[in-house]
């Protein structure tokens, strides 16, 4: 079975990162980018499905600039067979860009879509939903487990009070969150090796005009500065003073 | 004309989105999925009678015709909302405001990004528009009585099956509701230990339990209780974080707490720059004399 798995370049989510000065967008100057945490999860996912004779082919498939290369190598250093870049400078919102994928997703037919729950930058939560929808198959949104046999999935998904089991018949699109597993390591001689693994490009033929789009960006109102207490007698005393409890 | 539709998963959700509703200031009616009727000031309240939320794919089809002719479709926040709403979105092949904790217009919101450490004003450009919103972030003014009510059959056929559902069921307040949460982070050792630590001095103040991610991948904590940008987020009178350090990520979810308080032994810890209250101190000999103390 093939394995599709989008990634998304990120600022790396343990950087601070500010609006710029003039309010219109987030600054990311001199910031280091990641493949975002929970699709680097789907990366990783995808890779043990073929360890463990499941899958046969990994495809990474990622949109946006040039610059994606770097996560698609990482990707392909993780153990992704072939990445797809489809490239365009263009602002992208979330139904663009599962609009595109759903494009790649009908030329590759694979037989799963493993990807993020959401973007540690926008944390938006809507393309791995919006792009099962495109294609009329299946999910399985927050993934902590997935067991493939044969043409359908069973997937432990976390939900608010618990956890549920689902069985999806294949094609389907699986979310992954943070539990489903710990990604490797990759030490230099992998990401080396992946240079020579296929990464074609394709320019995105046609985008589509956004339906959101980020007009300002601000830093949330700060909280007054705290106060250091000196003993549990004071911090209950202060508790009880602001009407806390 | 513009109409907003609140979808109600469970039985809080209408009541819940009054704030919004009257934030965005357009007229609403309910979807009521599971559960009965509550006031929400709604003009009318269909009731689709489910026994329980059905999986995505289906349920967002059977509420595709439901949907028509509303501008704005919102529910509040949820692991299940986004997971529907967001395949209601793809499907009706519109855009979505995820999280939204403010109103600027009918077609301006305000959310947070890159974990909290930002707010993004979203503009709209699209018809109908698909929300989800913090109600901690709104007004809880009393919701007034509503106009009709009616029922509906909701045909829902998924792909997808579901075989089995765990809740921890417990017996505590709901983490996003709860007027007090208290919760601890990797110190906690073990499951017993946190149960006992935390978890004892939750249920003598009568207060939800919550976790870090950290505690929670340790199999110290259950995954429901991780509050964070990738868990939950929670809006109560008084956040007690023991043993937890402050990453970006779980300040994420606690920041519209009215009152933080930090226990943390070390004295350069971050969470002491977000705490309101902060005590340097140990965790297994403070919560014990801070529950006798606030009993006092
Ligand atoms: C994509 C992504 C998403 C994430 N989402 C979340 C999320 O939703 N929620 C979340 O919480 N995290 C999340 N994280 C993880 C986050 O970055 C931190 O790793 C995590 O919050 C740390 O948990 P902690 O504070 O329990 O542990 P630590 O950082 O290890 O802190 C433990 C603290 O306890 C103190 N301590 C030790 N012993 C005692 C004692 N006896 N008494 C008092 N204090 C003591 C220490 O001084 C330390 O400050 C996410 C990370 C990523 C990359």
């Amino acid at each position: 079975m093939k394995l599709l798995v989008p990634i998304k370049r990120v600022v790396d989510p343990y950087a601070k990162v500010r609006p710029l000065a003039d309010g219109s967008g987030v600054d990311t100057t001199g910031a280091k980018f990641e493949i975002n945490p929970f699709d680097e999860i789907a990366v990783e996912e995808a890779v043990r499905l073929k360890e463990k004779g499941i899958a046969t082919e990994i495809v990474v498939v990622s949109v946006g600039g040039p610059q994606c290369e770097d996560q698609l190598r990482k990707a392909l250093a993780i153990g992704a067979d072939r990445a797809i870049l489809i490239e365009t400078d263009a602002v992208l919102d979330s139904p663009a860009v599962a609009a595109l994928l759903s494009d790649v997703a009908l030329a590759e037919a694979p037989g799963l879509i493993l990807m993020g729950k959401q973007a540690t930058d926008d944390d938006c939560n809507q393309v791995g939903q919006m792009l099962a929808a495109k294609l009329g198959w299946p999910q399985a949104t927050f993934a902590a487990k997935v067991e493939i046999t044969g043409n359908s999935a069973q997937v432990t998904r976390e939900i608010d009070s618990g956890e549920q089991v689902v069985a999806l018949p294949l094609p389907a699109v699986i979310t992954t969150d943070l539990r489903l597993n710990e990604p490797r390591y990759v030490a230099l001689p992998g990401i080396i090796k992946a240079r020579s693994k296929p990464l074609e490009k394709r320019p995105a033929t046609s985008v589509q005009s956004p339906k959101t789009s980020v007009s300002a960006v601000e830093l949330p109102p700060t909280r007054p500065p705290g106060r250091r207490v000196g003993s549990v007698q004071e911090l209950a005393a202060a508790i009880k003073e602001r009407g806390a409890i | 004309m513009s109409k907003l539709l609140v979808i109600a998963f469970d039985a809080t959700d209408a009541a819940t989105s009054f704030g919004f509703a009257h934030a965005l200031g357009l007229p609403f009616d309910v979807l009521q999925l599971t559960g009965l009727s509550v006031p929400s000031g709604a003009g009318t309240v269909t009731l689709a009678n489910l026994g329980s939320i059905p999986p995505a794919d289906g349920l967002a089809k059977a509420l595709q015709p439901l949907v028509a002719g509303y501008s704005h479709i919102a529910s509040p926040s949820s692991m299940g909302s986004k997971d529907v709403l967001a395949y209601l979105a793809g499907l009706l092949d519109t855009g979505m405001v995820t999280d939204a904790i403010g109103v600027v217009s009918p077609t301006e919101f305000k959310r947070p990004i890159y974990a909290g450490a930002m707010t993004a004003t979203i503009k709209v450009n699209c018809d109908p528009i698909i929300i989800t919103f913090r109600p901690g972030n709104f007004g809880k003014d009393a919701a007034s009585a509503n106009g009709n009510e009616s029922t509906t059959s909701l045909n829902v056929t998924s792909q997808a099956t579901i075989l089995s559902e765990s809740s921890k069921g417990s017996a505590r307040p709901d983490l996003s509701q709860a007027a007090i949460v208290v919760s601890g982070g990797r110190p906690l050792k073990d499951a017993a230990t946190f149960e006992s630590v935390i978890g004892g001095f939750a249920d003598a103040l009568g207060a939800a339990v919550g976790a870090t991610r950290a505690a929670v991948d340790a199999g110290i904590a259950a995954n429901d209780l991780q509050v964070g940008q990738t868990g939950k987020v929670v809006a109560p009178n008084l956040y007690i974080a023991a043993g937890i350090s402050g990453s970006t990520q779980h300040m994420a979810g606690i920041k519209d707490s009215k009152l933080i308080v930090a226990i943390n032994t070390d004295t350069n810890a971050p969470i002491f720059d977000a705490a309101d209250l902060g005590l340097v101190g140990d965790l297994f000999t403070v919560l014990p004399e801070l529950q006798r103390e606030l009993k006092q």
